[in-house]
């Protein structure tokens, strides 16, 4: 049978009736392939960093879709992330006298955990799926056959900007949520426990030291990886037209995000081996 | 009927190419050859393998077997570095056109030569004359999504043409579109042709795309279209129609022959 790359869209057959151990048998090697496909277009995502031709006005591009594209909403989620934080743990502080302490508590959940994984999941939901519906759309208008007709390689044209975009974003968009998160707990602080900023703020910086930093900036470049890379892979994977399109497309948002929570866990294990708080 | 012998210099040559996809076998040994500045017809029903061919041509898909040979390479040896270098020497027009929406037909034409970091003085030279050509040159700055489907094949073969390859690859060009249109495509066709000596492999399912490829001839010295042997002149036979038929070449021939064959399937194709 042919040998078919990510970048191919072999025709549709149309399935016939089969006995269940062709289809589990099937279904295990097409996961095993699709996992295979993904490690091989991952890689050559960063194999092609180290060799010209590079697209910088491609990769500046993306940096104003992905990063400034999602500015906005990191700004509320993370504004309101900060403030539902407060005022789910406000009782509880008052109750055990320690209302002082709501911005170190704020401040290292925001750094540490919620920043990077809600960013994340922000931006996997606004661009895993920009990125598959874009790139599917090109590979069933034949876009992506003209452009390796033409002697481009998609790979580098369209995979390795967006990976290195948002490899490059995530950490500064979840810096801004972190911070903008900051501000709505202190707003809430400020309204529903009578903190002051200088009570809230000095807590609020004082208790994440620089392993807690760490954490909190080094995650957001695997997840920034994840997004770039899931979403690439499903839209250059896509078959059946634009019905294959929404199905990548909502494909690339379950699989980001699902990854993202995942690895998360996995990171936060090494980073406490690593940078222990 | 097939005549598997191939010319040495012929720039392109399948050798017993089969390729198939999950369980079905769609190319089951395909043998031919196109010789230089030759135009060879594809011709078949729907999933019949037309397409598959042109992409085999281009080395956009592998053949499970057999042998694609292209301006003399195995495009089977090659690594996929190796033939995007390659597939600069090919242009390829898309059965839609497939230009890059997002960017103008300016951009689109100029793609492969900015790919290629040619002077760009050089590249509005080229891509103003390759869309003169076609007769676009008004809708340089305009965007694919502005342009009718006859408009965007033109684009299409304008951005094929531009970086002057040797083999051009049209996948049913005339699809979909009304005669006018269609006539006008063909026409473009036969210039690129008897202007610029291209050899070229067409698919289509329009057979009187393939009979206006095969009767007529572009005349440069008075710039029109001539029926062949109307002025008593003939550029020799350019055109050979190569008949699909159960993932096989089933006939090769030029237009008389295919209409004498007297064979009911193509009978039956014909009509």
């Amino acid at each position: 049978m042919a040998t078919t790359t990510p970048h191919e869209t072999p025709p549709e057959v149309a399935p016939a009736s089969r006995p269940l151990t062709t289809v589990v048998n099937d279904t295990i090697k097409n996961t095993l392939l699709s996992v295979q496909d993904y490690t091989e277009l991952a890689w050559q995502s960063i194999v092609n960093l180290v060799s010209p031709p590079f697209y910088f006005r491609d990769l500046l591009d993306q940096v104003d879709v992905i990063g400034v594209g999602s500015l906005p909403i990191i700004i509320l989620t993370g504004f309101f992330i900060g403030a539902i934080m407060v005022l789910e743990t406000a009782a509880q502080f008052q109750r055990f006298g320690t209302t002082a302490l709501t911005g170190n508590a704020v401040s290292l959940a925001l750094i540490r955990e919620l920043g990077p994984t809600i960013t994340a999941l922000m931006v996997a939901g606004r661009s895993a799926s920009g990125i598959a519906s874009e790139l599917g759309s090109m590979v069933v208008t034949e876009q992506v056959d003209a452009m390796r007709a033409m002697g481009t390689d998609p790979g580098r044209k369209l995979v390795t900007p967006r990976m290195v975009a948002c490899v490059a974003v995530l950490p500064l968009l979840t810096g801004v949520a972190d911070f903008v998160g900051l501000i709505g707990g202190f707003l809430v602080a400020h309204v529903t426990l009578g903190l002051s900023a200088a009570e809230f703020w000095h807590h609020a910086i004082d208790a994440p030291g620089t392993n807690d930093l760490i954490h909190g900036l080094s995650k957001p470049l695997v997840f920034g990886f994840i997004i770039a890379t899931v979403g690439c892979y499903k839209g250059l994977k896509v078959r059946g037209g634009t019905e294959g399109v929404g199905r990548a497309t909502t494909s690339a948002v379950v699989i980001a995000s699902v990854s993202i929570l995942a690895s998360g866990f996995f990171l936060d294990k090494l980073l406490m081996y690593l940078f222990p708080v | 009927m097939t005549n598997a012998a191939a010319p040495a210099a012929a720039p392109i040559v399948f050798e017993n190419v089969r390729l198939g996809f999950e369980q079905t076998e769609v190319l089951r040994g395909i043998n031919f050859s196109v010789t230089p500045r030759e135009t060879a017809v594809l011709l078949g029903e729907t999933g019949s393998g037309k397409t598959l061919i042109l992409k085999l041509a281009a080395g956009l898909l592998r053949p499970d077997s057999g042998r694609v040979r292209v301006l003399g390479r195995d495009l089977g040896e090659m690594s996929e570095r190796e033939l995007l270098d390659f597939r600069r020497q090919i242009g390829f027009v898309f059965q839609e056109g497939a230009l890059f929406d997002s960017l103008t037909v300016e951009e689109n034409v100029a793609f492969r030569l900015r790919e290629e970091r040619v002077d760009e003085s050089e590249i509005a030279v080229r891509v103003v004359e390759a869309l003169e050509f076609v007769e676009m040159a008004d809708a340089i700055a305009k965007l694919p999504g502005e342009l009718s489907g006859g408009m965007r094949r033109r684009v299409s073969i304008a951005r094929a043409l531009v970086s002057r390859p040797s083999i051009v690859l049209y996948d049913s060009p005339t699809a979909g579109l009304d005669p006018v249109t269609s006539q006008r495509i063909i026409t473009l066709i036969l210039r690129l042709r008897d202007l610029q000596g291209v050899t070229a492999l067409l698919a289509t399912h329009r057979l009187q795309d393939a009979f206006a490829l095969a009767n007529f001839r572009f005349d440069p010295a008075s710039q029109r279209v001539l029926r062949e042997h109307e002025d008593g002149a003939s550029g020799g036979p350019k055109t050979r129609f190569l008949v699909l038929r159960d993932g096989q070449v089933y006939f090769e021939g030029n237009d008389r022959q295919i209409r004498d064959s007297g064979d009911p399937y193509l009978a039956k194709f014909l009509e």
